[in-house]
């Protein structure tokens, strides 16, 4: 798997995902510079990861969203490429349109930063086929603005075309007010685009994916990503 | 033009001179200085920066170790960690400006720090902070703990670098004057570290980072004085932080630092480009000219004295190697920063200021260095307290008292806090918030970890400088060994009131002889650290409050452990202390002040060789893989250690006490102890081990159950001790 990390002024879990990215596929992603006009050849996956692109002094993601590097990322996304957006890089994807849906301030106004339980709603897609559908897993969020919003419409077309990936829950897989840490609608978490090529999530699975660091429950999304692209 | 202003004596006192010292300015000026001038030695000798009080007994702290690299004195202390690496870390006070305006306090202090670190040529790896509030009672105590955890939040969470552990007391003693200490933790290799001495006649001298605008005159004069009504007036002196600005800056320094284009190099800190200048210059034993008009500036029509005095954040001054700077230049242009010759170094020894050609100030460096005041304040110390009046304690129900305890404000969960820190940023999180010290692992060196925590138990030191002062930094040194870490060197952030009156001054001498005697005895040095003086509101002084930074090595990281009960069964082992005393000690406890509403008697006095041996011992044990969880005794004594490791475990517990279990043996704050668990099949070791190493030992109970039993009794179940203990804060901050 070829794979590549943008990094925008700002970007502070770049290392994070490479660190994971390279644990579980056992290759190094290159780096590339939000003002790079392109993207390095034959390129499988783009992530966006996790930080504060810009500042974010903006709307979250909303620079990010126009930097030079994005109009190489959408052409990789149109050819068909796969990308994943993590936290901020969820929050750019939303903002550049390649997904849909909004990203607002958590519901309390507070930056939240703790292991919330998410349950994997489909194992059809290249980034969770690893999981069983259904399956209860910890990870982290660590957001101020992780909040999905999207109009009624929207939320019928994700649900009715399977796309929404992981939906926030309690350790047994129910998914209610109490157990929503940021107001999201649906309780949703992390959604695909129509191709289910393209990931966008708040939470951070490059946080959990050794015992050492608390738990595993990220692992299965690389080894997906690892096996759809070998 | 600015350097017309006369210079009255009214003009003097507000730059905050006294007679003798402004006598002192025209000795050494040798004419009467301009307004620049008197600026530049306003904040040069302003408390915060010359240390003027504190200089005479900060010099009697031990400071050196086999592993210590760089002491106090530079930006940071510097301690071998092996392998090549170096931990880089200190600790700093920004509780004047958080008191004023709580977010963008709280936040600059974050940046300050972190830029103390990255100076040197460290990459940050962790975060921490020393907080005190005052009486959750106090109108204003809820407004100020908003507005510190959100703005360190925002500059921590936003820079990338992880926020790992902190401490936090509620007192009305802080009431109008709380207190917010922030450390860094970083890590560089051990050939790379970078200092402040200004060297090589002739080269650039470059200022890097943000543009300097009007933000924060004055700063440092204000951090040297007492508040009063008025200070809400003051709030045009906090500076306002731009963490992405800082993390830009970490970034293009730590590449520039990658090269070998740099000779020195120091953060804009308190006193702007005057303090970061002159000590520059003063360490090198250079001179050094500054061309003003060249600085990068946020607004037209600023003047020398504003660009000498402001406290705009995120900028640093660096002397570059000749011929680097394009190469230079362009790293700072790829992150889009600022980057501007500001100067030149000269052999004259004196700085020269221009603006435009003309001079506006000329100032001898090292006599204004040299003759900076130093004070040796006349001081009394704290009276022993009595003993403390124990009435009422033997009708108090040790089931209600433990609950009320772990639910109280001194001890009740700060998850509402550290939820609020990106405490995972990096991936190297081994240990979260809520033990005793932090972990985490280090990229640079698979299997090696860094254990950190702050601590100081401010009550004590009120009752007792010297045993106060000793115990702070024994309950840092064995929070470090409780996670199994060689604990290695402290930084302390002295937080005390007016030094000019003689009690005060007499806390922070008994702290300093404490802090001394404790560091000594336990081979943990200070390596760095911040004073904080006049701490004081409308003449009330804060409790003594030397909030002691430790960091430590773990060399095997996998052998760490943490606190939660790990499994049904277990046997408890009680370490350290005096199997025949034991719970004694109820004076200064929070049972005392919490259960019997009585803040009384002197502190537990800390036995520093039975401490070392203990310590020593249970650091051994963990290593050897025989505990599978540890926690020190502190607050709240056995009885509450118990519950914390319960609660963090969901796991109750039987404990057995020999003879009676009475309050003080129960909540007495005895010091030098551990509560550890091991499989049965292990206590034997244990016993035997800790006999042989002269440690005072006891099997005290059992793991398993659903609450918590002392001699049969049953007490509190674990889920009414975690409603009590996760309860209170988020109670108390929704209002």
């Amino acid at each position: 798997m070829k794979s590549a990390i943008v990094v925008f002024p700002g970007t502070n879990r770049e290392r994070d995902m490479a660190k994971a990215l390279t644990l579980v596929g056992g290759t190094a992603p290159t780096m590339v510079w939000h003002g790079d006009a392109d993207l390095p050849q034959g390129l499988d996956l783009v992530v966006l990861p996790g930080g504060f692109s810009y500042g974010d002094y903006l709307r979250s993601g909303a620079m990010g969203a126009r930097s030079p590097v994005l109009d190489a990322v959408k052409r990789h996304a149109e050819a068909g490429g796969y990308v994943l957006g993590v936290c901020n890089g969820f929050q750019i994807l939303a903002e550049s349109g390649l997904l849909p849906g909004a990203l607002m301030r958590n519901r309390d106004l507070r930056f939240i930063c703790r292991d919330v339980h998410l349950r994997v709603e489909t194992a059809d897609s290249p980034f969770t086929q690893a999981y069983g559908a259904g399956e209860i897993v910890r990870v982290p969020v660590a957001h101020h603005d992780g909040n999905f919003f999207a109009d009624e419409q929207t939320l019928m077309a994700l649900e009715g075309e399977g796309r929404v990936a992981f939906r926030y829950c309690d350790e047994r897989g129910l998914a209610a007010e109490e157990t929503n840490p940021n107001g999201s609608r649906d309780n949703i978490a992390g959604i695909l685009s129509a191709n289910r090529r393209i990931l966008g999530m708040m939470p951070h699975p490059e946080n959990l994916v050794e015992p050492a660091l608390g738990g595993t429950g990220g692992r299965p999304l690389f080894e997906s990503i690892t096996e759809a692209l070998s | 033009m600015s350097t017309a202003v006369p210079i009255t004596p009214e003009i003097v006192a507000e730059h905050g001179l006294t007679p003798d010292e402004y006598k002192k300015v025209l000795e050494i000026m040798g004419r009467a200085p301009n307004i620049v001038e008197l600026g530049i030695f306003s904040v040069m000798w302003s408390e915060h920066c010359s240390y003027k009080s504190s200089k005479k007994w900060l010099k009697t702290l031990p400071t050196k170790a086999p592993w210590v690299i760089q002491g106090p004195g530079e930006n940071a202390g510097v301690v071998d960690i092996g392998e090549g690496l170096t931990a880089i870390f200190k600790m700093e006070s920004h509780n004047h400006p958080s008191f004023i305006e709580p977010y963008q306090g709280a936040a600059t202090g974050v940046g300050g720090i972190l830029r103390d670190v990255f100076t040197m040529g460290a990459r940050p790896v962790a975060n921490l902070n020393a907080l005190r509030f005052g009486a959750p009672s106090d109108p204003k105590t809820r407004h100020l703990v908003s507005g510190v955890v959100a703005g360190i939040g925002g500059y921590g969470n936003c820079v990338g670098v992880p926020t790992v552990g902190g401490e936090v007391n509620f007192h009305a003693g802080f009431n109008g004057n709380i207190l917010v200490n922030a450390m860094t933790v970083g890590v560089a290799p051990k050939d790379r570290i970078f200092y402040s001495a200004a060297a090589g006649l002739g080269n650039s001298v470059v200022y890097v980072g943000s543009k300097t605008g009007r933000d924060g005159i004055h700063g440092a004069t204000m951090a040297s004085a007492e508040f009063t009504a008025e200070t809400e007036d003051k709030r045009p002196t906090v500076q306002v932080g731009d963490p992405f600005t800082e993390k830009l800056l970490i970034e293009a320094c730590l590449e520039l630092m990658a090269t070998d284009a740099i000779v020195a190099i120091q953060d804009m800190g308190a006193a702007g480009l005057t303090s970061s200048s002159f000590e520059m210059a003063s360490k090198g034993g250079m001179g050094v000219e500054l061309a003003l008009d060249s600085v990068p500036m946020r607004e037209v029509g600023m003047s020398p004295y504003e660009l000498m005095l402001s406290e705009s954040q995120e900028r640093m001054l660096i002397v570059l190697e000749p011929g680097k700077e394009e190469m230079a230049k362009a790293i700072f242009d790829k992150w889009e920063l600022d980057f501007a010759v500001i100067g030149t170094l000269t052999d004259t020894g004196r700085m020269v200021l221009t603006w435009n050609g003309a001079v506006v100030g000329d100032l001898p460096i090292d006599p204004l260095a040299e003759a900076s005041p130093e004070y040796d304040r006349p001081w009394e110390p704290t009276p022993k307290a009595a003993d403390p009046d124990l009435s009422g304690a033997e009708s108090v129900s040790w089931s209600k008292a433990l609950v009320q305890l772990v639910g109280c404000p001194d001890m009740a969960s700060r998850r509402w806090i550290w939820e609020q820190y990106d405490h995972l940023v990096m991936g190297n999180t081994l240990q979260r918030p809520g033990g005793d010290a932090a972990v985490i692992r280090l990229d640079d060196a698979p299997g090696k970890g860094l254990a950190m925590t702050t601590d100081c138990t401010p009550r004590y030191v009120k009752a007792d400088p010297v045993e106060g002062g000793k115990q702070a930094v024994a309950e840092a040194w064995r929070n470090l060994t409780a996670v199994g870490a060689r604990p290695l060197a402290i930084t302390d952030n002295m937080n005390f009131g007016n030094p000019e009156k003689p009690l005060i001054m007499g806390q922070f001498v008994g702290a300093c002889q404490g802090i001394s005697e404790a560091c000594l005895a336990l081979e943990f040095p200070v390596v760095s650290g911040n004073v904080s003086l006049y701490n004081e509101t409308n003449g009330q002084a804060i409790p003594p409050t030397p909030a002691i930074g430790a960091v430590g090595v773990l060399d095997d990281v996998d052998s760490s452990v943490s606190i939660a009960f790990k499994g049904e069964g277990e046997t408890l082992v009680l370490l350290g202390g005096s199997a025949e005393t034991e719970g004694s000690w109820l004076g200064q406890s929070l049972f005392l002040r919490e259960i019997l509403g009585r803040e009384e008697g002197p502190p537990p006095p800390v036995d520093l060789s039975a401490e070392r041996a203990t310590g020593d011992l249970v650091r051994g044990l963990i290593g050897d893989g025989l505990l599978s969880a540890c926690h020190d005794l502190s607050d709240g004594g056995l009885l509450a250690a118990a519950a914390e490791m319960a609660m963090a475990g969901s796991l109750g517990c039987a404990l057995t006490l020999d003879g009676t279990a009475d309050v003080a043996r129960l909540f007495g704050e005895d010091q030098g102890r551990y509560l550890v668990t091991c499989p049965p099949e292990t206590a034997e070791a244990i016993l035997f081990r800790a006999k042989a190493a002269g440690v005072a030992v006891r099997t005290v109970g059992v793991t398993g159950g659903t609450a918590l039993v002392v001699n049969g009794e049953a007490g509190p179940s674990i889920a009414d001790l975690t409603g009590a203990h996760e309860g209170w804060l988020p109670t108390f901050m929704a209002g």
